[in-house]
Order: structure tokens, then C-alpha cells, then sequence
């Protein structure tokens, strides 16, 4: 009898638990469309494409949140993705296999980094490079793209860029290498006794076999990227305009909240805030939810 | 294609491949060294034992955001630990069905997601109804990032217990909630403390769930109700200011925090090779 009622409460504790975790999902989506209602009634659909940001005329636009946030985590995303399958090929292809665990553990700890930390290095390495370095050098070779024009003050598209691609390529790489490694021996074999080379192997047999996993995890990079905070407050610079230049400062949906969301003090200030921050988690979300039932559908096939 | 050229194809993409695994272990090595040799400089005494000193007065230290982050990363673990296994018991120890499938799903998807918008939703239901930032509210934020961190890799360590082991239990007459408590946790506890361990190490470095949830302060604060300050905001703080002290300040601090964090890790890497099966 007392078996029984022990078993019903752990049950039932390990149910409310998950319950708990759907609830919080649930809750956190309602939370931000309630606080966003006052915004979405004011400004409607013209939200979303409205460029101005003016608290003391308290009219709010977020089409340079959202601009910026798509141009850095795209231009992360371009950076990233290459270098990430890179890595992912060399510790699972060529890296001598006593050695894999510990060269994958350097690429983790990559991603072990605080965000702040990113955003430090970015501020006072990276942004005085950028402006005195890597921006002259691209705009000597690249100068005529429009892309590249006017004069690379440091803080920007570019740089948050930079630094997205360096904090999602341990996400993409570890992800990849996984998959890479799932792929069966039997098939590289196969492939080396028709004649190939190791890379015509790699590219043909092993990368073509994962191709809709590595793309997977790189959606899932993506969907960092995006919702990337601190390091990407730091860089941006912080200037609500919408700049085809890479070298110019903007804002980013998760720049514009950390900075002005403590001192928001307007009730439809606050709101527009929560708007931005309900786009940035339907955006994610599906993303996320998009490469995640992906990659467990394959999974499970497996 | 020629043999030869296939040849030289192959030795150019296999050396590509090397660099880019340079390219990501140097960053690692850059930003790390980065703060290491701005960060050594500044590390004294008084960093760890005084109070942060207003701009323009020198000296002091961050006492007070090194125990603020030992508060919130505490209390954040007594409620996000618990809750993640039990999530992770109910898919891997229950048949649940659509409601199993439905809580792995969320927590795949919660992994990676954006931390700033969890600091949004706590603020709105704890923030606004106590009408005050709280280190209670940063703790709630912080457990709801552990929680997907703790329910998965309890999940991988629990999945890792054969099934006889648990037969074994049940053969004993032991009921399935003490065989759950005594004898698989036990068996997967490695798998489980590594997780834990991941998951402190990523909280403590966390900074925009906190900036509208703990804020900051710069007295001493043990209460669970008041604001409270941490090692990140303060060196967000710090670091974004236009004072050189600061600045200098905000360095040693993330010199103190990228140790932890770095040994956390390092820890619970050899722990999980140790005594993991492989």
C-alpha cells in the first residue's frame, strides 16, 4: 500500500514537472503578446516597417532592430558556417582519434565563453582593429560594393558580425562533427575501394550523406545568432538607422531591449519593447523548433 | 580529372580543413590571453573583500558581485536542478507518450534559446508584481536556463542505465520511486553532476537575463527581495564605461569569472571521462 502511494507522488511530481516546463513555454508567449497589445494596437503592421525610433514623441518603428539583427546574424551565419564544417571535418575525418576528444573540447570551450566576455573583446580588440585594420584593407580591395562604403568607425554591422560568427561556430562545428561521425565506416570504405582521394570521399560519400544535418545546424547557428545579446550590444554601436554599409553603426533587436528596457518608462515604450521581443521569440522559436524536430526526425529514422 | 590534379585537390581541401580547425582554437586562444594579461594586472585583495568605490575614486572592489553571483547561482540551482531531472525522469523512467514528446521538444528548443527574452518574461511576472528588481526574480531566470541545460544531460545519463539494472531493483520487491532515487540516478550520477556542472558554469556567465531581473547594487545585499549585484552586470558596467579604473576593474573581474567558468568546465570534462563508460 505505502509502495503505491510513493510511486503515485514521484509520478506525479515527474508529470508536474514537465507540465511546469510546457506551462512556462505557454506563459512566456502570452506574457509577451499581453505587454505587446497596447504597441500592436498603436502602430498595427506599420511596426514592423516603420524606421523611426523617438521616445520623446513616443512613435516606435523596429524596422532597424530587426534589419540589423538579420544583416549580422546572416553575415555570422556566411562566416561561420564555412569554418564550422572545416573543423567539423577535420576532428571527425583527419584528427588522429587519440586526439579528438581534446580538440573538440577546445572548440567547445569556445563556446563555454560568457557572451560579456565576447562583447569585451569585441569593444576594445576587434572594433579598434576593424576600424584601423581589417575596414581599409577590405575597402582597398572591395571599395566599390556598396557594402563597403563610407568610413569604418569601429563599432558595427561588421564587427558584430565578426563576433556572432566566432560565438555560433562551436554550436554549428560540434553539431556537424556529430553527424559527420554518425555516418557509416562501410561508406567511406566503400568509396576508397572505387579509387578516391580522402576529400572525394569526404565531400562525395560523407558530407553529401549528412548534408540535410550539417544544414540543420546551421539553421540552429542561425538561431543563436539572432538572439545573441550582450557581446552584440557592445558593437553595434547603437544608432537607429538602416545602413546598407557593413561599416555603419545600427541597432539589433536585442541591443535596442537591453538598452533602454530598465529605463522604460512609458507604458507604450515598454510595449513596443516587448513587441520587438515577441518577433525576436516567434522568430527563434520556430528556427529553433524548426532544425531541433529536424534533427530528432532523423534521428529517430536512425 | 587527372590523377595528379585529383592529388593536389585532395592535399588543398585537407589543408583548409586544418585551418579552420586554427582559425577556432586560436580565437579561443586570443580572447582568453585578452583577458588574462589586461585582466592579471589589476587582480589584488581588495578586488575580492571591498566595495565597488564611486568613478573617480580609486581603489576598491567587486566583494559584493562576487557573493551577489554566488546567491543567484545558488538559489537558481535549488530550483532549476531538481525540476530538470524530474523532467528528464518523466521522458526517460515514464510512458508518457505526447506529453514526454512534447517536454523533450521544449527543452531541445529551450537549449539555445535566447536567454535576454527569459529575462524579459521574468520581469513581467516578478518583477512588475513585486514592483522591485529581486535577486529572487535573477534566481527564477537563471533556473529557467539551467533547466533544459539539467533535463538533458540527466536524460543522456539516465538513458545510459541498462534496463537490468532496474530489474534487478524491481526483482527485490523495490518500488519503481526508490529504484528511480537509489539505484539509477546513483548509476548515471556522473553523466548528472558533469551536467549540473555545465549548467552552473553557463549561468554564472550569463548578463541580459539579469539586467531587468537582479539589476544591480552596489552595497552588500543577502535579501532575496532586493535588487542584488552580480559579476556580470557590474562588468558590463565596468567595461562600458568611460572610466579607465573601471574599465581596468571590469578586466580583472572577467579574469576571476572566465577562471571559474573555465575550470567548471575543465572539471567536468575529466570527471565525465573518468568515470564515464566509453
Amino acid at each position: 500500500m505505502s509502495k503505491n502511494i510513493g510511486d503515485k507522488i514521484f509520478k506525479g511530481l515527474a508529470i508536474f514537472a514537465s507540465l511546469l516546463l510546457i506551462l512556462l513555454v505557454i506563459s512566456l508567449f502570452l506574457s509577451l503578446v499581453i505587454y505587446s497589445i497596447p504597441s500592436i494596437k498603436k502602430f498595427g503592421f506599420k511596426f514592423l516597417i516603420d524606421k523611426i525610433w523617438d521616445p520623446v514623441a513616443d512613435k516606435y518603428g523596429a524596422l532597424p532592430a530587426i534589419y540589423g539583427t538579420l544583416v549580422t546574424s546572416f553575415l555570422a551565419l556566411l562566416i561561420a558556417f564555412p569554418i564550422s564544417i572545416g573543423i567539423a571535418i577535420f576532428i571527425s575525418e583527419l584528427a588522429p582519434i587519440f586526439l579528438k576528444r581534446l580538440f573538440s573540447f577546445i572548440i567547445e570551450l569556445l563556446g563555454a565563453i560568457p557572451s560579456l566576455i565576447y562583447g569585451m573583446w569585441g569593444l576594445f580588440v576587434l572594433a579598434p582593429l576593424v576600424q584601423l585594420k581589417i575596414g581599409p584593407f577590405i575597402q582597398k580591395i572591395l571599395g566599390f560594393l556598396p557594402f563597403f562604403q563610407g568610413y569604418p568607425m569601429g563599432v558595427g554591422y561588421l564587427t558584430a558580425g565578426i563576433i556572432l560568427s566566432i560565438m555560433i561556430i562551436p554550436t554549428i562545428s560540434s553539431l556537424s562533427r556529430e553527424i559527420l561521425m554518425a555516418v557509416p565506416i562501410d561508406q567511406r570504405e566503400a568509396g576508397y575501394a572505387l579509387g578516391m582521394t580522402k576529400w572525394e570521399v569526404i565531400s562525395k560519400v560523407v558530407l553529401g550523406n549528412a548534408r540535410s544535418g550539417i544544414f540543420a545546424a546551421g539553421i540552429l547557428g542561425l538561431g543563436r545568432a539572432l538572439g545573441e545579446a550582450v557581446a552584440v550590444t557592445m558593437v553595434i554601436g547603437n544608432f537607429h538607422d538602416i545602413s546598407i554599409s557593413l561599416f555603419s553603426p545600427g541597432v539589433t533587436i536585442t541591443s535596442v531591449i537591453i538598452n533602454q528596457f530598465a529605463e522604460a518608462t512609458g507604458e507604450l515604450k515598454l510595449s513596443a519593447l516587448m513587441e520587438l521581443a515577441l518577433i525576436l521569440f516567434l522568430t527563434t522559436f520556430l528556427i529553433m523548433g524548426f532544425a531541433r524536430y529536424y534533427i530528432l526526425k532523423r534521428i529517430v529514422k536512425e | 580529372m587527372s590523377y595528379r590534379t585529383r592529388k593536389i585537390i585532395n592535399r588543398i581541401m585537407l589543408t583548409i580543413s586544418v585551418i579552420t580547425f586554427l582559425i577556432g582554437s586560436f580565437f579561443l586562444f586570443w580572447i582568453l590571453g585578452d583577458v588574462f594579461l589586461k585582466g592579471i594586472r589589476y587582480i589584488n585583495f581588495s578586488l575580492f573583500v571591498e566595495l565597488p568605490k564611486p568613478p573617480g575614486v580609486l581603489g576598491g572592489g567587486v566583494a559584493n558581485a562576487i557573493v551577489g553571483t554566488l546567491i543567484l547561482t545558488i538559489v537558481a540551482s535549488l530550483i532549476g536542478v531538481p525540476i530538470g531531472m524530474m523532467i528528464a525522469i518523466a521522458i526517460t523512467e515514464y510512458h508518457l507518450g505526447k506529453l514526454a514528446w512534447w517536454s523533450k521538444f521544449l527543452t531541445e528548443v529551450l537549449t539555445s534559446f535566447p536567454t535576454l527574452i527569459i529575462g524579459v518574461f521574468v520581469y513581467t511576472i516578478i518583477v512588475i508584481p513585486m514592483k522591485t528588481f529581486s535577486a529572487l526574480a535573477g534566481s527564477i531566470a537563471l533556473s529557467i536556463i539551467m533547466l533544459p541545460v539539467i533535463a538533458k544531460s540527466t536524460e543522456e545519463s539516465l538513458k545510459m542505465v541498462p534496463i537490468s539494472v532496474r530489474e534487478a531493483a524491481y526483482a527485490l520487491g523495490v518500488p519503481k520511486w526508490k529504484t528511480i532515487l537509489r539505484v539509477v540516478i546513483p548509476s548515471a550520477s556522473s553523466g548528472i553532476v558533469t551536467g549540473i556542472m555545465i549548467a552552473v558554469a553557463r549561468v554564472m556567465g550569463e548578463t541580459a537575463p539579469l539586467l531587468f531581473t537582479s539589476f544591480n547594487n552596489v552595497y552588500w545585499s543577502f535579501s532575496l527581495t532586493k535588487p542584488i549585484g552580480s559579476l556580470t552586470v557590474t562588468i558590463f558596467n565596468y567595461a562600458t564605461s568611460p572610466y579607465d579604473d573601471w574599465r581596468n576593474k571590469a578586466f580583472a573581474s572577467a579574469l576571476v569569472l572566465a577562471a571559474i567558468i573555465l575550470i567548471l568546465n575543465i572539471i567536468a570534462r575529466i570527471y565525465a571521462s573518468k568515470k564515464g563508460k566509453h
